[in-house]
């Protein structure tokens, strides 16, 4: 296939903040997930973990705790407000001040008709669900002391309230409280700080389940207000726990970075009546707090101060080792947070504050293949644009020949006019916008940088066509029907006709823009697009999903193509399918019309579609083969999926004009130098 | 361990007129093992769910009519079988209400026992010995039935037992004070007769019990006198044999009997090592011999113990891990449990229950003979019957057996003992020769230690290269040898006893050091040995050092062990790396046996403070100059001989300077000793940290392939194919 020079850049100190948060909404299997900054991540468990949606934060926003109800998203956090999410246009719906202080965590009970926050004053307040708001309904019996964690019997009679130092339970009807339990502090020098009820769990059986800042999970009878036991499973806070829903299991975050589990069986295989709550299994996948926890029907998911999201299969809920039994980390988001101009060789990298404006390199050397070149031009900032205003940035796009630059928050979108000369570069801001452009999901430049597409809500793409010094509303593509819900991939093709774009329903329209109507849906497919290119020659689209299966289309003809028919008869190798981080980039090679370079955060793929596809028997990462091999020999092992491992972690790979890849490798052993100490855990022989 | 649970009862009993008669027959399983059939004495049989403790069904014959036979049940046509009066065969379903109303057939000769067991087709025993299939039979039931046993004898007891294939059939006899015991293989049918050894009191086994175990059946049976001893049949071959064998038995076990004998008692085996007595008084406990026992026949022990109330009737049944005991007016159920014995508990429940267990002839170290210092004797001291005598005379040409070599030993002169152990042992067929070579050794030893002209050391030597014998087995025996000089006899012992306790090694120890030189070059000791100990002696004589290396001078701190050879005198190396050995070869191969010999370095050490300063010092220079050996190039160890490993040498240098440290620090000519030792201790010390240096480059060198420097930003160039 031939050589590449490979423009190999970590200088994307791209740093993701912690989780705080999350929530699983069984009846969706969606699982809400907030960060520190504010920001919250909805992923698809039915469809591969799939992040199919993020609402940017904001720096005002602190979000403690969310909680579903039926489909909608609430959130609460310490700066004194209950918000809901308007999942469609990825943005806050409204944000309700409580007045009860900093707002700890938020529940609802299992009818779905209120909703409870725990406050700092001391106070728990009901708010009735209505249809299109909340509404203030009566305070329980004001305790003194925060209440920091609440948890509602599934009845909806009971609330239990995990305080300072006690758990109360009140009666929901009464208001009042019913039960005082007394959580003991920790030992040693610790006796003197309160004992914080990070998390509480009320079981239908009236059993109460606490974990504190004293290290302790404990078992109360909540009928008695009785200690039925208790299990200190660390010297460091217990922060989170989560109940399965046969209530079987509990589990317990900690702040060592253990998801601790705990089960309701018997001792003895004897007498299985005799049940009660047993320490079993203690999962370690993080190194610093676990903040946030979920247990699901098949698998623990953990979040917390280590950025990352741990998706921890229970192995006895499956017959055979599977694709699904898999451990998953997810460390990046499934979107680009990079852009490339490949005309000019510039790189834009998001930043949920500011942007970065790269210049890469150069080098004017030869070298053998493994060799690293000799800098010509070293690679340089040049510009680092910080946005206005408290929300953050939620997506940004660069011209392909580096004139233009955009971004977009969740409350106004930025066009800049970029003009590089030599070594000056000067930015000027477009000034009028017109009105109907007030945020973007998504954005996009046409190829030759005469228009811009920016996806609106309603699945609306706005296109806006740049002049030299001013930018034009020309037309808003909306669909007559179908999905509401926001459109977060778009690709236009090289030779300006074609504009695709993808929601998060799954479905792709391609619109015709010089007759600015839709040309077509392409065929729904059960799995989200993770990824999308139109070929610059043929106006094919080659369409990456998140369960990785892949399909070529032809826009022009309407209907997949024939190499995608073969590719799907075969059916994709084994190991392309068991990846388990999404496809996230599509390009092309200009120069050879076969080739399609994708990218997942593992590994890059040039596919080769003149060469015959891999069957389940062949070796599908063959690269260390053929090197091996003679010249004579090689072209019977070639297959057409030619995979690159040699860069890891990768944030975006593509292919510049001049036929050198870029690859933005965000090293994760750089994002954990970053994160703060983790607590000092007593290690043999230190 | 073995324990009794708590019982419960199955049924009320009803006594019989004649008090001493058991009013149950039998009891037998049927398919469900939670069901018991018991067959009383005299009309019913009743069907019991054992964990209910209830009767499901009962079956009785007309008045007038008797039960002669416990029911069985046959496990292929799921059907009941009894015999009443004798000779009417009847058999009947679960649902048959009436068994008058059942199958009868009725045969022309008496029957003992309808035996039945899953996997096998029941069988009829005949009272005068012949067997059939009870299909064939009921087929013909008429049909002539032939006479096995002779006129008197009587048919006391009798089993079935169905291996893979085969079939047996077990019944003991009776004859004019005589024990037969008779196996009848079913398909191809075989009968083949056992004499059972006479008791001395002539008396008749009380009880039997038969299982079978590794291919072999294993009757167990008990006399009056408390002895339960064990025969072992093999279950395949000896088919061909002709005529009456006697059949050899073992002592398993001999229970305390308390005043008189035992009248009604019972021995089953519950597994290889533990078999549960009723009958029997307990030894701790009151006289009264209603007792249900658990003994340990490994280790002699009462494992568990349970009075039953009222009479018993020397009945035990044992199924799936229940006893069956009928006692007073009651049947009832103790479930048991066996676990493996482990010596722990076996020692812990001796010295519970203080039982004074009898002496027996079991070479498996008997824990109480070793505890309390006894020493083991053969525990039946056979008198020898007129027979026997007879016997020996006629065969004494060929090979005498383990109890007359053993009343040899105490008696006989040193050469006729010496070789006719040297027969027995190099007969070496004979299968418990574990048990027999522990028991020679221990009369030969008891014999020598009270006749100091008694020594036989070929014969011990022997016995000790059959590799049976341990130390505990026979404590007296490495002493003895030692006490004798017979230094060959130690080496072996300690090669092959894994169990020296460490004062018998230091013993050995000191011995060997205050031994003069002379009188040890003249013994032949293991040859294997000796040669490694001259190639480690010629080792240095050879000097020179490999590929011309020449050491550098000694310095102060030179650490590496090379340089070691080399002491304070360095002028004089050659001449000293000559000299060196501090001992003669013999001696220096008796050291090494004992350098090799495992051993706890807490127990260890009090011991060693009894050598005095001359014999520590003389070992001290011994071990430097083995470690010094070692240390160099020169010496390559020869693969496969036995010898002393560097860290045992270090160990024992650690621990005789841990045991006279202040005396040594005084001596004035331990000064260069102790400073050399100091010098290997440095080497050591800097040997480990040179290895812990070297240890992170090593370390590196795994990380060599990622240390690849990782900037941020460079152009590389790959190539794909």
């Amino acid at each position: 296939m031939g050589e590449f020079k490979v423009h190999r850049v970590r200088f994307f100190d791209y740093m993701p903040t912690a989780i705080r948060a999350m929530a699983f909404n069984a009846h969706t299997e969606r699982l809400a997930l907030a960060r520190m900054d504010g920001s919250v991540e909805i992923f698809n468990f039915t469809d591969h973990y799939f992040q199919e949606k993020v609402i940017p934060g904001k720096d005002s926003r602190s979000t403690e705790s969310l909680c579903w109800v039926g489909g909608r998203l609430f959130s609460a956090g310490l700066n004194g407000e209950i918000t809901e999410y308007d999942l469609e246009n990825l943005r806050p719906k409204y944000s309700l001040e409580a007045y009860g202080g900093p707002i700890w965590t938020i529940i609802s009970n299992t009818q779905g008709t209120q909703l409870a926050i725990g406050c700092e004053d001391g106070t728990v307040k009901l708010f009735e669900v209505l249809e299109e708001h909340i509404q203030f309904e009566r305070n329980l019996d004001r305790q003194k002391g925060r209440i920091i964690s609440l948890s509602w019997h599934p009845s909806g009679t009971h609330i239990a309230a995990g305080m300072m130092d006690m758990i109360r339970v009140f009666d929901v009807p009464t208001g009042h409280a019913v039960q005082r339990l007394l959580v003991d502090r920790g030992f040693g020098g610790s006796k003197s700080q309160e004992t914080v009820v990070w998390s509480v769990a009320f079981l239908s059986d009236h059993t109460v389940v606490s974990g504190d800042s004293a290290g302790k999970v404990q078992v109360w009878d909540g009928h008695t207000g009785t200690l039925v036991k208790t299990h200190l499973v660390t010297k460091w806070d217990v922060l989170a726990l989560s109940v399965s829903k046969d209530e079987s299991s509990v589990v317990a975050g900690t702040s060592e970075g253990t998801v601790i589990q705990f089960q309701f069986i018997a001792p003895t295989l004897h007498q299985q009546q005799d049940k009660e709550w047993v320490r079993t299994r203690t999962f370690k996948n993080h190194t610093h707090d676990v903040r946030a926890l979920a247990e699901i029907e098949t698998a623990i998911v953990s979040g917390g101060m280590d950025t990352h999201l741990v998706v921890r299969p229970l192995l006895e809920k499956f017959d055979e080792k599977s694709h699904a039994s898999g451990l998953r980390k997810i460390h990046f988001p499934h979107r680009n947070l990079v852009s490339c101009a490949k005309k000019a060789g510039l790189l834009l990298f998001q930043f949920p504050g500011q942007l970065e404006l790269w210049r890469l390199g150069d080098s004017d050397g030869h070298g053998k293949p493994g060799d690293r070149l000799p800098l010509k031009r070293k690679p340089e900032k040049l510009l680092l644009l910080k946005r206005k205003g408290e929300d953050h940035i939620c997506c940004s796009a660069l011209s392909s020949c580096g004139g233009w630059l955009a971004y977009s928050t969740v409350s106004c979108v930025r066009i800049y006019r970029l003009q590089t000369d030599n070594n000056n570069i000067s930015i000027t801001k477009v000034s009028k916008l017109p009105k109907a452009l007030r945020s973007a999901h998504q954005l996009c430049f046409s190829s030759d940088s005469s228009k811009m597409f920016a996806a609106s809500s309603q699945s609306s793409v706005l296109v806006i066509a740049l002049t030299q010094s001013e930018c034009k509303y020309v037309h808003t593509l909306k669909p007559k029907s179908g999905s509401r819900q926001p459109i977060h991939l778009m690709t236009t093709s090289v030779d300006g006709k074609w504009l695709a774009a993808a929601n998060s329903d799954c479905e792709i329209r391609v619109y015709n823009l010089q007759k600015l109507k839709l040309h077509c849906i392409v065929p729904v497919y059960g799995s989200c697009p993770s990824a999308m290119g139109i070929h610059p020659t043929t106006n094919n689209m080659t369409v990456v999903h998140a369960d990785q299966q892949l399909f070529e289309y032809s826009i022009v003809e309407k209907q997949y193509t024939d190499w995608s028919r073969k590719l799907q008869k075969q059916g994709l190798h084994n190991v392309w399918l068991d990846r388990d981080t999404p496809v996230t980039h599509v390009t092309f090679n200009p120069k050879n019309p076969n080739q399609v370079v994708l990218h997942d955060m593992h590994m890059f793929c040039i596919i080769d579609q003149s060469l015959p596809l891999p069957d389940q028997k062949t070796q599908f990462y063959n690269q260390m083969t053929l090197r091996s091999l003679s010249e004579q020999e090689r072209p019977s092992h070639l297959h057409a999926f030619k995979i690159c491992k040699t860069f890891q972690d990768l944030l975006c790979v593509s292919l510049l004009d001049d036929q050198s890849l870029v690859v933005v490798e965000r090293p994760l052993l750089a994002i954990t130098s970053q994160l703060p100490a983790p607590v000092r855990q007593k290690k043999f022989a230190t | 361990m073995a324990t009794l649970c708590e019982g419960f009862t199955l049924c009320g009993l009803v006594q019989t007129q004649n008090a001493s008669d058991s009013p149950i027959q039998g009891i037998e399983l049927d398919e469900d093992s939670d069901h018991a059939v018991v067959t009383d004495s005299t009309r019913s049989v009743t069907l019991y769910k054992v964990s209910d403790q209830k009767p499901l069904g009962s079956w009785t014959v007309k008045q007038g009519q008797l039960l002669t036979c416990p029911a069985v049940f046959n496990f292929q046509t799921k059907e009941y079988v009894v015999v009443s009066d004798n000779k009417v065969i009847r058999v009947w379903k679960d649902e048959d209400l009436n068994l008058d109303k059942a199958f009868k057939a009725t045969v022309t000769a008496d029957v003992w026992r309808v035996h039945s067991a899953p996997g096998g087709e029941p069988v009829v025993l005949f009272q005068r010995g012949a067997v059939r299939f009870l299909d064939s039979l009921l087929s013909a039931p008429q049909q002539p039935i032939e006479d096995v046993l002779s006129e008197e004898e009587v048919i006391r007891w009798s089993a079935s037992i169905v291996a893979e294939e085969q079939h047996f059939v077990l019944f003991t006899t009776e004859q004019n004070g005589e024990c037969c015991l008779y196996v009848q293989r079913l398909n191809p049918n075989t009968l083949q007769k056992y004499r059972l050894e006479r008791e001395d009191s002539g008396a008749s086994p009380l009880s039997f019990s038969a299982s079978l175990r590794d291919k072999h059946l294993n009757l167990l049976y008990l006399y009056p006198n408390g002895c339960v001893y064990q025969s072992v049949v093999a279950a395949r071959g000896y088919v061909g044999l002709e005529g009456v064998q006697d059949l050899p038995r073992s002592l398993r076990l001999r229970l305390p009997v308390g005043e008189g004998e035992l009248g009604a008692a019972s021995a089953v085996a519950l597994d290889e090592a533990h078999v549960a007595v009723v009958g029997v008084p307990h030894p701790s406990a009151r006289t009264g011999k209603d007792f249900l026992c658990i003994w340990n026949t490994n280790f002699q022990t009462l494992q568990a113990g349970k009075e039953m109330a009222g009479r018993i009737h020397g009945q035990v049944w044992c199924y799936l891990g229940k006893l069956f005991v009928p006692h007073g007016k009651a049947l009832s159920i103790i479930p048991y449990e066996c676990q493996k014995s482990s010596l722990a508990s076996a020692l812990g429940k001796l010295r519970h229950t203080g039982i004074a267990v009898s002496k027996s002839s079991v070479a498996v170290p008997s824990w109480n003979t070793l505890l309390h210092g006894d020493q083991p004797q053969g525990p039946t001291k056979i008198v020898e019957t007129r027979k026997s005598k007879l016997s020996r005379k006629s065969q004494s040409a060929q090979a005498l057996t383990v109890d007359q070599v053993l009343e040899l030993i105490k008696t006989g002169p040193v050469d006729e003992v010496q070789r006719e152990v040297e027969v027995l042992v190099s007969r070496g067929d004979a299968q418990d020769l574990q048990l027999s070579v522990g028991q020679l050794a221990c009369h030969l030893v008891a014999r020598s230690q009270a006749e100091t002209a008694f020594y036989t050391p070929v014969a011990l030597a022997q016995l000790v290269q059959t590799q049976f014998l341990c130390h505990s087995v026979c404590p007296g025996l490495l002493l003895l040898s030692l006490e004798h000089k017979d230094y060959f006899l130690c080496q072996l012992c300690l090669q092959l006893f894994p169990d020296i306790p460490e004062v018998v090694t230091c013993a050995c120890l000191k011995t060997f050091i205050s031994v003069p030189d002379g009188d040890v070059e003249m013994v032949s000791l293991e040859p294997d040995s000796v040669s490694f100990m001259e190639g480690l002696v010629a080792a240095g004589a050879r000097g020179g050092q490999q590929n011309g290396f020449s050491p550098p001078l000694f310095e102060e701190d030179s650490c590496d062990a090379n340089h070691q050879p080399k002491p304070p005198q360095d002028k004089k190396n050659h001449t000293l790396q000559l000299e060196a050995c501090p001992v003669g070869l013999h001696k220096a191969v008796l050291l090494n046996e004992v350098l090799q010999t495992p051993y706890s370095d807490n127990f260890l050490l009090p011991h060693l403070k009894d050598l005095d300063t001359q014999q520590v010092i003389l070992f001290l220079q011994y071990l430097q100059f083995v470690y010094l050996k070692y240390s160099q190039d020169v010496y390559t160890q020869t693969a496969g001989l036995r010898s002393p490993t560097m860290t045992q040498i270090i160990d024992w240098v650690c621990l005789l300077l841990d045991a006279h440290f202040t005396v040594l620090v005084m001596a004035p000519d331990a000064k260069g000793l102790l400073s050399n030792l100091q010098s290997f201790v440095k080497s050591q010390v800097k040997l480990f940290s040179e290895l812990g240096k070297i240890e992170s480059s090593l370390q590196e060198l795994h990380k060599m392939k990622l240390s690849k420097d990782i900037s941020q930003y460079s152009i590389e160039v790959i190539e794909l194919f």
